[in-house]
């Protein structure tokens, strides 16, 4: 018995051999894949505009050239969307986050510890089964008297049902006996929230944090319709006016035939690069959290 | 009693801003599909003394050719995209969790989901330029294989395939990193007592991971069918010019465009609602199924 046992799992070895190998060629193609898209353009964006109009470059810069960059430095435009996108993030996603947790906090509670909980419950998940539609979501704005400002970027996603959801799944793990302590030492709801949840929540709330700010950044719509003066576009919008809407028109013909070293194509290609950066700086933080993340989802009843 | 509510009023207290923002900016646009009935004038406000016209918006809607078109694009491309979206991260999972090498990987997938985090504007901008026609790498390599130039994103017999491809390859990563959490949860007892008793790779894939995941794969399948009107706004808006609305036009932009760009507020009103309500019950539905499946509840 141990010889044929033995015999079929050499034959079966010799028989599949070829997986492992196939099999990774497979997965490191596909991964060079998702990735080789954007280092092309990177070098596209240190290259000079004829090495990029004459299909010169591949994945590395031709005519190393930080001008597309430099003459991106020197417009206005560009500091100003920056400035707008980090007033997005420092006022939206802390303000995410508190309302994450205040409404997670009691949502986490039972029915006869929370009267009306499921009707609070409803009222925030039925916002994600129904929306008004652009429209209505335009005009009530508007009504409000919003546009132009960059509170209209921060306010109306102010609360992210999602994330709420994903914390109150998170905090219901908390173990009850805390809790208890923590109402014989006579805190209260706030004291409780602050000085025992949060702090047992970090790595959650982290997670959370992450995510509202890869959000905002990467917003670039509601800037655009909200938004009537350009000067107060955040940068992705401001980027996606130039890269796909190929609205130049602010910037001279002159002046980029007197820069010889920059086309729009090699401009276009350092404001992706630019648009994705912050992005690829956090990187490392956002894979470590993702998959956190999605753990995080999964630990509900 | 007392006590019970002196602990209880700061719970309601902590959920009333959360609860004012909700108001303020989703059921109030909410009650703003009033517009889908009327002959709205921007001018006199959300409120204001409007003219009520029934259903007129709607036939309006209904009679003209570009919307049946517009709907069909919808669904095609939505549908595409929600099949390869199962099935691509479920293969690559798969195959991912056959490779031994933690290093090989681990590389491998912290590199698929770089895409997933970057915006539609970046990657369309990365499109725009890698798949040009003139000067593109795509089309470059291409050509040097002998083959002829490929429109991708002007041709409207290549531009629902280039939506759905490039939609795929910006999502797929996350998906895998979700099977291979489910993977990951399998007792690896099974698969060692598979192979004393002489199973090969393919039918421990078949018996023991397959059925492993059947949970995450039925909930991921029935959450997805409730987006089958969500076709991309993001990601067709970037791409999409006016020689390709006969294929790539969407809901979405559709009703951005007569209602943002041409003003007609009250019948891209009535487009959004019909894709709300479209989308409500089959939202409904599928966590619905979701619950009796999977027993997934949300909260």
């Amino acid at each position: 018995m141990g010889h044929s046992f033995n015999s079929t799992k050499t034959r079966q070895a010799r028989k599949l051999e070829w997986f492992p190998i196939v099999n990774t060629i497979v997965l490191v193609l596909v991964a060079i894949l998702c990735i080789f898209p954007l280092i092309h353009i990177i070098a596209i964006s240190f290259s000079s505009s004829s090495a990029a109009a004459a299909g010169q470059v591949r994945l590395w810069p031709v005519d190393f050239t930080l001008a597309s960059y430099e003459y991106t430095a020197s417009r206005g435009e560009f500091w100003q969307s920056m400035w707008v996108s980090i007033k997005r993030l420092a006022l939206g996603t802390p303000l995410n986050l508190l309302l994450t947790i205040m409404v997670a906090y009691p949502l986490s509670k039972e029915s006869n510890a929370l009267r009306f909980r499921l009707v609070y419950a409803w009222a925030f998940f039925l916002t994600m089964l129904f929306n008004g539609g652009l429209i209505p979501w335009y005009v009530t704005l508007k009504e409000y008297g919003l546009l132009n400002t960059i509170w209209a970027l921060v306010l109306p996603g102010a609360v992210p049902v999602f994330s709420i959801i994903l914390l109150l799944n998170f905090f219901r793990e908390v173990p009850k006996e805390l809790e208890e302590a923590a109402l014989i030492d006579g805190a209260g709801q706030w004291t409780t929230l602050w000085k025992i949840y949060v702090p047992i929540s970090k790595p959650a709330l982290a997670t959370l944090a992450l995510f509202a700010m890869v959000e905002h950044w990467n917003s670039w719509f509601d800037g655009l319709i909200l938004m009537g003066n350009p000067d107060n576009y955040p940068l992705q919008s401001y980027i996606q006016t130039i890269v796909i809407q190929q609205n130049l028109s602010n910037v001279s013909r002159d002046e980029l035939l007197n820069l010889a070293l920059i086309s729009d194509r090699t401009l276009k290609a350092s404001q992706i690069f630019l648009g994705s950066l912050p992005i690829i700086m956090a990187y490392p933080f956002l894979q470590k959290y993702f998959v956190k993340g999605i753990v995080l989802g999964s630990v509900k009843g | 009693m007392g006590t019970k509510t002196r602990r209880e009023l700061p719970l309601h207290l902590m959920i009333v801003p959360g609860l004012i923002f909700i108001i303020l900016f989703s059921y109030v646009p909410m009650a703003g599909i009033a517009i889908a009935f009327q002959k709205f004038i921007p001018a006199k406000g959300l409120f204001g003394d409007q003219q009520w016209i029934g259903w007129e918006n709607f036939s309006y809607v209904l009679q003209l050719p570009s919307f049946t078109q517009v709907l069909l694009n919808t669904l095609l491309i939505s549908s595409f995209k929600l099949i390869l979206g199962l099935l691509v991260p479920l293969v690559f999972a798969i195959l991912l969790n056959e490779v031994k090498n933690a290093v090989l990987k681990r590389t491998v997938q912290t590199t698929i989901y770089l895409p997933y985090f970057l915006s539609w504007v970046v990657l369309g901008g990365i499109l725009i330029d890698i798949l040009s026609p003139s000067g593109g790498i795509v089309n470059g390599l291409l050509v040097s294989l002998g083959l002829p130039k490929i429109f991708f994103l002007g041709d409207n017999n290549w531009f629902p395939f280039t939506l759905v491809g490039s939609d795929v390859w910006k999502n797929f990563g996350y998906g895998t990193i979700v099977y291979l959490a489910a993977i990951t949860g399998i007792d690896p007892g099974l698969y060692e007592a598979a192979t004393i008793d002489g199973a090969n790779r393919w039918r421990k894939v078949w018996h023991i991971t397959l059925p492993g995941m059947r949970m995450v794969i039925v909930l991921l399948s029935v959450l997805s069918l409730g987006q089958l009107l969500n076709a991309g706004f993001d990601q067709v808006f970037n791409l999409y010019s006016p020689q390709v609305y006969e294929s790539g036009d969407i809901l979405d932009t559709f009703v951005y465009r007569i209602g943002l760009l041409d003003a007609q507020y009250g019948v891209a009103t009535a487009v959004g609602f019909f894709k709300s309500i479209v989308s409500l019950i089959l939202i409904s539905a599928s966590y619905f199924f979701a619950y009796h499946f999977a027993k997934y509840r949300i909260f």
